[in-house]
Parts: structure tokens; sequence; C-alpha cells
């Protein structure tokens, strides 16, 4: 850590859909120019509408576009921008974008390159979890097919096999029984390869009555802060469905150990940005494990400033620009809870089969205690080639409940047509007891599906 | 300037205290619509203004363009009419890349000549992220491999041909 500080005017933003909007609404307020940096299958995109520039850096594909580096960097300097805003996936976590962007002189918006080398390699993450003291899943590294049978017959089945440049609920595999260790094993490399140009894989113990609880941090190179807990148990293959924050029916305890376990993580690291510690809570022994670090903003995010107040991206920029942390841990005060839906372009009724296409019309809810987060209009269209992640509806209340209805509401009041999306999905999904309840697991998500398939089968006869 | 989520919500409550059930606001920059639903309020707004390219795409667009010049109009993989009698046409179940073989650098799941079961995993076709099995759902062997290894095709493109065993052979089976 030099302690250079320095002032952020120009951000060009290396990204698109909704996290785009979403970086552009924060500087517009800041009075920071936007520059976002597409593909040309984006060059009309609500984002690139509402950034002051938009600049074209390739083609749709974005193993030539959102993650090519050189074309980001030349964009960058092109721009005459001082700092690249990542956003989440693409480049966010790629320690070699972090290099170029410091030799070319702009300011990388996230941690520095030794730390996203440390925690995008998700093995050295694990050894560096154990070195901080937290425990972790049973599991490691799987070159060959020969030792992943090894390594399987220790660990026992069902296992996951995971990408070691993934993260993000991308690149993970369940396997059930030996006979499908090496196709699941090609699947996985090919997947890994294609996501992450890293087709190395580890192979960890799955823990069935799991939720998946992370903990928000934010440091400045030498303080860290945690930001409260998020719980994402709702879970379809391992993509987050439903946030929300704090994670609910949680021991006082059992909370504080992982706040502990999260800062004390960051703090070994020197960490610098925004970052989250996944884990896994193992409800039948009332424990958890450490998953991996998010060394950037996540998708979810919204549920942590909605109970925090802060603006997340605003002290991304902050401690870009090499300042002090401006919040103290005992400044950091929680109001209420709040819950997010991801809408996504897709027929969740054809087993959540993609959906691209034109959105003829997006008419979202309005109002206190709602938010929306969407690169979606009237007439947008949604590209084959990216994710299909359209809206996040966000509803905060003074306590969980209260927030589960707000959202129920605004589910009901909201339209998106032209496209399949899974908005009818959650419109169901808040209304069931589980859920209502709280404090599901990830294996919850599944048991609605077929009780509602069941449902529906019994409607047919 | 764009409308900001605080001037939406100063709109929403000047609004909300008259009789008014519509608003529609237009300007060259935006449109926004709110709406009185039965437990709320509803937007549905628009970005108007044009995006503001700092450079011409012109050359990008140009590298875009696969080699050889073939414009989209006669790319040759993508499906035609001409369907060769008594071939059966896999087909692209998504717009996605196609992919010959379960990793890079390894060996393509089928070559031409080849026999396939039911069962037999044809290629791959990435979509939004995901890979998507194509799988042959027939007995017979590999005629034609039409699409190129990642290339991305349309959805419904013909992939490959597959000239089926007998109806004979299928039913006795």
């Amino acid at each position: 850590m030099s302690g250079r500080t320095c002032v952020i005017r120009r951000i060009l933003i290396a990204n698109r859909g909704e996290i785009a909007v979403r970086v552009i609404r924060t500087c517009e307020r800041l009075g920071i120019e936007t520059v976002l940096a597409a593909s040309a299958a984006d060059m009309d995109s609500v984002p690139a509408r509402r950034a002051d520039h938009v600049i074209c850096i390739g083609p749709a594909k974005s193993s030539s576009s959102y993650l090519n580096v050189d074309a980001v960097i030349a964009a960058g300097l092109g721009a005459r921008a001082d700092a690249i805003h990542p956003g989440y996936g693409f480049l966010s976590e790629n320690a070699k974008m972090a290099h170029a962007c410091e030799a070319a002189g702009l300011v990388f918006i996230g941690p520095t390159e030794a730390q996203l080398a440390a925690v995008g390699d998700k093995l050295t993450a694990r050894r560096l979890a154990v070195a901080a003291g937290l425990p972790v899943v049973p599991g490691g590294e799987a070159r060959t097919p020969h030792e992943a049978h090894v390594l399987a017959s220790h660990i026992g089945f069902p296992l996951l096999i995971k990408a070691v440049g993934g993260g993000g609920g991308r690149g993970m595999k369940q396997v059930h029984a030996a006979r499908q260790l090496d196709e699941t094993m090609d699947m996985a490399i090919a997947e890994a390869q294609a996501a992450f140009g890293d087709p190395r894989v580890y192979l960890e113990r799955y823990i069935a009555a799991g939720r998946h609880i992370e903990v928000q941090v934010l440091g400045d190179g030498e303080e860290v802060v945690h930001l409260g807990t998020r719980d994402c148990s709702i879970q379809r293959r391992y993509q987050k469905l439903l946030e929300e924050a704090p994670a609910p029916n949680l021991s006082e305890s059992l909370r504080e150990a992982m706040h502990g376990a999260a800062v004390a993580f960051a703090r070994r690291l020197r960490y610098r940005g925004l970052g989250t510690v996944e884990f896994l809570m193992d409800c039948e022994r009332e424990t958890f494990y450490f998953l991996e670090m998010n060394a950037r903003i996540q998708v979810e995010h919204p549920v942590t400033e909605e109970i925090c107040g802060l603006d997340l991206v605003e002290e991304q920029i902050a401690v870009a620009e090499g300042r002090k942390l401006r919040v103290s841990q005992a400044g950091v005060k929680f109001s209420g809870a709040a819950i997010e839906c991801r809408i996504n372009a897709e027929n969740w009724t054809q087993d959540f089969r993609p959906s691209p296409g034109a959105v003829t019309r997006a008419c979202f809810a309005v109002g206190e205690g709602i938010r929306v987060d969407t690169h979606m209009q009237s007439g947008a269209k949604i590209p084959p080639y990216y994710d299909s992640l359209i809206a996040k509806l966000i509803a905060h209340g003074k306590d969980r409940p209260a927030a589960l209805a707000r959202l129920a509401d605004a589910l009901v009041r909201t339209e998106i047509s032209g496209i399949d999306s899974t908005l009818r999905m959650h419109r169901e999904l808040v209304r069931q007891a589980p859920l209502q309840r709280g404090g599901v697991t990830t294996a919850y998500f599944e048991e609605f599906l077929k009780s509602r398939a069941a449902i529906d089968a019994g409607g047919v006869r | 300037m764009q409308l900001t989520d605080g001037d939406v919500r100063v709109i929403l409550e000047l609004l909300d205290a008259t009789a008014f059930n519509e608003l529609h606001l237009e300007t060259h920059q935006f449109s926004l619509t709110l709406r009185r639903a039965e437990a709320g309020w509803t937007e549905e707004s628009a970005i108007l203004t044009a995006p503001a390219p700092l450079t011409a795409p012109a050359p990008l667009a140009a590298a875009a363009t696969p080699p050889g010049g073939a414009s989209v109009g006669s790319l040759p993989w993508i499906a035609d009419a001409r369907a060769v009698e008594g071939l059966v046409e896999i087909r692209a179940p998504l717009p996605g890349t196609f992919y010959r073989s379960p990793k890079p650098g390894s060996a393509p799941f089928v070559e031409v000549g080849g026999r396939v079961e039911v069962d037999t995993v044809l290629a791959l076709v990435e979509t939004m992220k995901l890979m998507n099995s194509v799988v042959a759902g027939l007995r017979g062997r590999v005629i034609e491999i039409c699409a190129r290894d990642a290339e991305f095709v349309e959805q419904h493109a013909v992939l490959l041909r597959i000239a089926p065993d007998s109806i004979v052979s299928e039913a006795s089976s």
C-alpha cells in the first residue's frame, strides 16, 4: 500500500446489464463522468444510453470484448478515464486486469493484483482460510481422472466439482456416484475453460442440509469492517435466485462468529475494496465452513445497502482513490430486513430454458421500500450471448415479515412481457410457508419445484 | 440529464396526494409513466437518448465478420430448406456457441461416419454461459457436421445430419 490518493473524475465501466446501470447511477449522483465499454451487441442497451459516452470494445462474443483485457485497457486510455469499474463477472476478479490497469496508469476499482490472485485461485483461498483459522469443507485439487477417483473415495459421494477459477456459483457440478465422475469432470473442465479460461477443478464434499450465508466486508488495505450477513440459500444449480439481509433465524453467537471469521480472513489479506466471504452453514452441526471469497461487488449487494444505508459503489470508489474507510465498525448501523428476487429471462416451467429476445413491456413496482435494479425498458433486447439476469426487485421493511409483504405486493404489480421470465415463479415462491418462516437450506428450492410439479400433475387428471 | 430514483420518489409523493391514476411524462431524453395499481404504483420508464459513441465502431464490426467475408445471410451453417432426403437433422435447441468436443483440444464427441446411439452426446451448445448437451435421440450414422466448432449458431440451426438405422432394426432392437 503506497498511501497515494487520487481523485476519480471519469470511470470506464467494463461491464453490461443491470450492474452497469447500477454503477452509472452512483456516478451520476457523485458527479463522476461515465464511459461504458460495450460489445457490438450492447451499443444501444439501456446502460449505453444512460452513460455519458459509450465505446465499442469488440464483437458480441464476450471472449473478444468483455473478457478482452487489451480491448478494455485500450478503451480506458482512449476514453481518458481515471479508473475502470469492472462490475461483477467478466474481468472483475482477473488479476491480469488489475495488473494491466496499474501498468497503464488506470485505477482498478477493486482489490490489488496479489489479493485477486490469492482469492481467485480457490485452492489458494482454501489454504489462506485454514491459515486464518477458518474451517473448510473436506476436499482438494484433482488434476487427473485418477486423482479425482482417489480423492472422491476419501470425500465420499455425493460431492461437488468446482472450478479453481470459478466462483459466484459458476463452474460447480454435483456428482452422485463414482461412475458419473469422469463424464462430469469433462463437462466441468469444458465449462471452466469456457467461462474462466482456466480448466483446473477441485472436489469438495457435498453438504446436503446447508445454508449459504455470506458476510459483506469492506477494507482500505489496513482496516476492515463487516456490513453484516446475507442468506443466499434459495438456489437452483448453485445459482442464487433470492437473497436477504440479515440472514434470518441465526443464533447471535453463530452470526458473531461468522462476522469475526470474515473480518479475520480479510485482515490477513490486508484487503482493499469490497468483498464477500462465503460460508456454508451445516444446519445439523450448527457450524459453518469457509467456501470462498468474492473480491468484487456482488449481484445481491442491494440487500446489504438497504439494511445499512450505505452506497457500496460509492465506498468502492472511495477506497480505490486510496482513502481510508469512512465508516468504523461501531458506526455501521443495521435497520430492518431486505429481500431481493432475481428476475431472469428463463422459462421456469420448462427447466429454466433461457429466453433471449425483445422485451415488449417492462413495468415495475415503485414506492416506499421498493427498489428495482434493471437494464430493461419497454423495447429493450436481451441478447443470447450473456447471462439471463434482467432485473432485481428489492424490498426493505422494518422487519422480515414487512419486507416479505412488500415484496409480494411489488411482484404482483410488476409486469415483463415479450419474453419468458421467472417473475411468476417468485410470486409463488414468496408465498411458501418455509420461505415465510425463513432459514431454509439450499435443498429447499428443488423441493419447491417438485411440490409444484406434483400440484400441476394433480390438476391435469 | 436522466431522471433519478429520487426524482421519481418526489413525483410519486405529489401524485399520491392527488386523485389522478396515471401520469405520463415525456421529454426528448426520457419517458416516465406512473400508474396507480391495487396495492401501490407502477413505473414504466425509458431512456430515449441515443448512445454517444466515443469512436466509430466500424473497424470492430469489420473484425467481427467471419474469415472469408461471408455475410450473415450466406453463412453455410445456418439451416436451409435443402434437407437431404431420409436424413434426420439435429438442430440447435437454443441460440448459442456450438462445440464439437467436451473441452478445448480434446477429441470431438462424434466424427462424420461415426455411429450414434439414442443417448449419444453429439455436441454442446453454450447459451448464456450454460452448456447444453445435444443428444442424438436416435440410432444411426453421422453423415454431415454442418456447424463449425466454436461458432455461433441460431436457434433451430442444423448442427448435424444423421442417417437413421432402418425402422425395422429400430423396432427389433
